[in-house]
């Protein structure tokens, strides 16, 4: 079959591991960006404040294709030269940033405040208590808006192809170029998305799974039922 | 010499927006003694505390903790590291961490102490407050009352020279407000320093050396427990008293 033939084909397993290097590096810069935007946007000074706000309203109002072909024309116009795939992961990780900085300030509110109280009290510093305290419940509180932000940006990622980066999209708009066979290479193209997709939805309920306190409990009944079963079998 | 007062708040005002919270109130704790606060709601007993605690800024006056000035309406001057142990009337446990992790966290970053020894010291703590054998399950299993006893745990564990209480049995219904009185009375009588905001007056009667009656943002009176059950001096207080079921 033709569309088995692509799916297995060199080309389109590599394409897929592009857009999936795409994905996670966009997707991580972007954590990490989101994090320090929501870090300073609850900063006691207003300039810093109105830095961040500043950030989010560009970059959440204006389209990331913009900003994509943005990023790849005009850098080299200051003397930043980048290959396409960096350009990609620059621009996208940059909007990610803005997306993920108000998930991440929506997490942070969500952490009650006696938590910082309490942790003041018993002598916690303030990043002691960001890292042991706020930022673990935080987590828990921003995961799945963020898995949702994951598979958005699988296909997000696609946009990447206009400035010629070799993704699953461009690589198999290419093969059909070659031999006009639309149907298969797109949908070759879409099985490899749907795949992706469905590993991460899987890999987001797994760390969710992991995470949640409820279930670190089950855990735990389990194991005493077991300590206890052996020990009565003695 | 140290001082016999471990803490003393000195003409603390307290406002918010055009409220006034506390007015020019003079309390201090001395050194190994039981001081329990009372009055009717919105009095500022609570709001005292936290300012004992270094927890809210002053619009005036000043805290002196282990002779040295602590809170000034600049600021609070020092981070106490631990050394005053705070339990809130919503317990305010790490919902993310098992009751040993609760109490080993402050311990092990702050003190620095080794895991071994910081769980070792969490057990008896836990021991002492009757839920060593709870100490793998998450707050959100534990009942009311005890997860008010890990946080009275959690607080020790840093090994505080002051312990606040802070509407401790508030949210708690009769049987687990016993349970916690309970351990608050064995903290009083291992001999810590401790202050104490509640309604609980068989509590206050039982282990208080000393009473603060406050109203209205001011301390109103200041006894020695017999003599402000006994002999309450001010109208307010002898009110209070008559309306409070003990």
């Amino acid at each position: 079959m033709q569309l088995l033939e692509y799916v297995f084909s060199a080309a389109f397993v590599s394409a897929m591991l592009v857009t999936l290097a795409l994905t996670v590096l966009s997707m991580a810069l972007g954590v990490l960006g989101g994090l320090l935007l929501a870090l300073a946007g609850g900063s006691r000074f207003r300039v810093v404040r109105l830095l961040v706000h500043g950030y989010v309203w560009l970059f959440r109002g204006t389209p990331v294709l913009l900003q994509l072909i943005f990023v790849f024309n005009v850098l080299p116009l200051v003397g930043l030269r980048f290959d396409s795939f960096s350009c990609a992961i620059i621009a996208l990780s940059l909007n990610e940033a803005a997306y993920m900085a108000e998930i991440i300030r929506g997490g942070l509110l969500a952490v009650d405040r006696g938590q910082r109280t309490a942790s003041h009290m018993l002598g916690l510093t303030r990043f002691q208590t960001l890292r042991y305290v706020v930022l673990p419940q935080m987590v828990r509180l921003a995961l799945p808006p963020t898995g949702n932000q994951l598979i958005g940006m699988l296909k997000t990622s696609a946009l990447a192809s206009v400035v010629a980066v070799q993704d699953l999209l461009l690589v198999a708009q290419r093969t059909a170029a070659g031999n006009f066979d639309y149907v298969n290479t797109l949908l070759a193209a879409a099985v490899h998305y749907l795949l992706l997709t469905t590993l991460c939805t899987l890999l987001i309920n797994a760390v969710e799974n992991r995470l949640d306190v409820g279930r670190k409990s089950g855990r735990r009944q389990r194991r005493e039922t077991r300590a206890l079963a052996t020990a009565g079998g003695r | 010499m140290m001082p016999e007062n471990l803490i003393e708040a000195q003409q603390i005002t307290k406002r918010y927006a055009s409220t006034t919270v506390l007015s020019d109130v003079d309390l201090h704790i001395r050194r190994g003694e039981c001081l329990v606060l009372v009055g009717p709601s919105g009095a500022g007993k609570s709001t005292a505390l936290r300012c004992l605690a270094g927890l809210e800024k002053l619009d005036a006056g000043s805290v002196v903790f282990q002779g040295e000035t602590f809170v000034t309406p600049t600021g609070t001057r020092r981070h106490l590291g631990g050394a005053i142990g705070m339990v809130f009337q919503q317990f305010n446990l790490f919902p993310h961490l098992s009751v040993i992790e609760n109490v080993v966290l402050a311990p092990r970053r702050v003190r620095r102490l080794p895991l071994p020894e910081a769980r070792a010291k969490a057990e008896q703590l836990l021991d002492l407050v009757g839920l060593a054998n709870r100490r793998d399950y998450y707050p959100h299993e534990l009942s009311g009352g005890q997860q008010q006893r890990v946080a009275i745990a959690r607080a020790l564990a840093m090994e505080p020279t002051l312990m606040l209480f802070d509407e401790p049995t508030s949210s708690l219904d009769p049987e687990h407000t016993r349970e916690v009185l309970r351990v608050m009375k064995q903290v009083v009588d291992l001999g810590m320093t401790v202050a104490v905001v509640t309604h609980e007056m068989s509590f206050a009667r039982q282990s208080a050396d000393r009473v603060v009656f406050m109203d209205d943002g001011r301390v109103l009176e200041e006894a020695p427990t017999e003599r402000f059950f006994a002999d309450p001096q001010t109208e307010r207080a002898r009110s209070f008293l008559s309306q409070e079921a003990w």
